[in-house]
């Protein structure tokens, strides 16, 4: 049963979801060591998939070392690296190990990664995928050929407020839920107004489409601007960025400005949780919880 | 015959213009007049999330994004609005198979339309 679907499906309760850390050596006690951390702030928590095309322990191995640990993955699945049969099989086998929150993504290029040499594959889009995983869902492969039961999956996507073209990521927003999205993880946005702007008309448009912002728990200026820099489809303001950079206290200057940008997020309408991504890994992230209203549960 | 003569013709055509990479599934018309081919990540149901603060792609910086331009230009060209109505369909995954081929004559034969059984699109099933 996926506490993500109980509670954005049958109840008014915000949920929060985090980043789960890219595995590469430490093997299970790295696993352990972070679901330890993040299991009493988070409903459910994103297996990634190669982020930012570099790679790590797969998601689907990780999705389960993560259950196995007592935290619920949202399994993703991007598109850059598997093509319409890998990423069938990649659900399926999720499925087998009772994972059903899934989340679809068309992905960072091969070249925002440590291996630019590598062949995209891109054989479906994100969109396309979401509709592959909701065919799976009501028992079939894309071929047609039955799946009996039908995998329980609760379908996710991810969607971006912030970049060009920005009227349209809305009719984008209903396209993805169309396809069959029952939620949607925002990029992290460093624009408010924009931010806004996107939830104010998906909210609109899409009212059944349940939308959770970003934020990411950072450290300094120089972590802004590797992100405004690095990043693809991340816009971080120069104000912002002057501000972190003139204060005394960067650390805390930068924490003040995403607890600002997440309760500013969790007002907006149609906005039913938050994603945090922790780059800074100290005990901020207990203390930013605890500034949101949130009780840790143990 | 035609089936060998008509791709060359297609092409001789489409790619000067379109830059057409004969995907044999043509849906120019849908996308204001730009091929999302030429997408680097070839997408059919783009932008994606990577686009640049100018509106440039993620993978060439110098260029354009597809998407932004194919948007733009359903909204500027004077299309037909049933094309333009088009642009947000949910485009299904190109069949390799026809790459190559002359959409021209899948458009008659209606082969460019045969999806594969379990592609459906039931909104408002969720």
């Amino acid at each position: 049963m996926s506490v993500l679907r109980e509670k954005l499906e049958h109840t008014d309760d915000l949920v929060f979801t985090a980043e789960f850390p890219s595995i590469d050596g430490g093997g299970m006690a790295a696993v352990e060591k972070n679901a330890a951390r993040l299991a009493p702030w988070f409903d459910a928590v994103n297996a990634t998939d190669n982020p930012a095309a570099h790679a790590h322990a797969s998601n689907t191995t990780t999705a389960i070392a993560m259950k196995m640990h007592g935290l619920e993955p949202i399994m993703q699945i991007v598109c850059r690296d598997k093509n319409r049969l890998a990423i069938q099989s990649d659900m399926m086998g999720a499925s087998l190990h009772g994972i059903t929150n899934i989340s679809l993504l068309t992905g960072d290029d091969v070249t925002a990664g440590d291996e630019p040499q590598a062949r995209r594959v891109f054989d479906v889009d994100g969109i396309q995928a979401i509709n592959i995983a909701r065919g799976m869902a009501t028992g079939s492969y894309l071929s047609g050929r039955k799946i009996d039961p039908a995998p329980d999956f609760y379908i996710g996507a991810v969607e971006n407020a912030g970049a060009p073209p920005f009227d349209y990521r809305i009719q984008r927003a209903l396209k993805k839920y169309r396809a069959g999205a029952n939620f949607l993880q925002l990029q992290i946005c460093y624009h408010p107004d924009r931010l806004e702007a996107f939830c104010k008309g998906a909210a609109e448009l899409v009212p059944d489409l349940k939308l959770i912002p970003a934020v990411a728990l950072v450290k300094s200026a120089k972590s802004l601007n590797f992100m405004n820099d690095k990043i693809a489809g991340i816009d971080v303001p120069a104000a912002s960025i002057a501000r972190i950079q003139s204060a005394s206290d960067q650390r805390e200057e930068v924490y003040q400005l995403t607890l600002e940008l997440a309760k500013h997020a969790l007002s907006l309408p149609g906005v039913r949780g938050l994603h945090i991504t922790d780059f800074r890994h100290d005990d901020s992230l207990a203390q930013f919880m605890s500034d949101l209203a949130r009780v840790p549960s143990y | 015959m035609l089936k060998k003569l008509l791709p060359l013709v297609e092409h001789a055509l489409k790619a000067p213009v379109w830059d057409c990479r004969m995907c044999g599934q043509c849906v120019l018309h849908s996308t204001g007049m730009t091929c999302p081919m030429t997408c680097p990540k070839t997408l059919r149901n783009g932008p994606c999330g990577g686009v640049r603060e100018n509106g440039n792609c993620e993978v060439k910086p110098e260029m354009k994004c597809i998407w932004v331009k194919a948007y733009d230009r359903t909204i500027s060209l004077p299309l037909p609005k049933v094309w333009k109505e088009h642009y947000n369909d949910i485009r299904p995954p190109v069949d390799m198979r026809l790459e190559g081929s002359s959409s021209w004559i899948n458009l008659v034969t209606k082969r460019d339309q045969q999806t594969p059984a379990g592609w459906s699109l039931k909104d408002g099933s969720h």
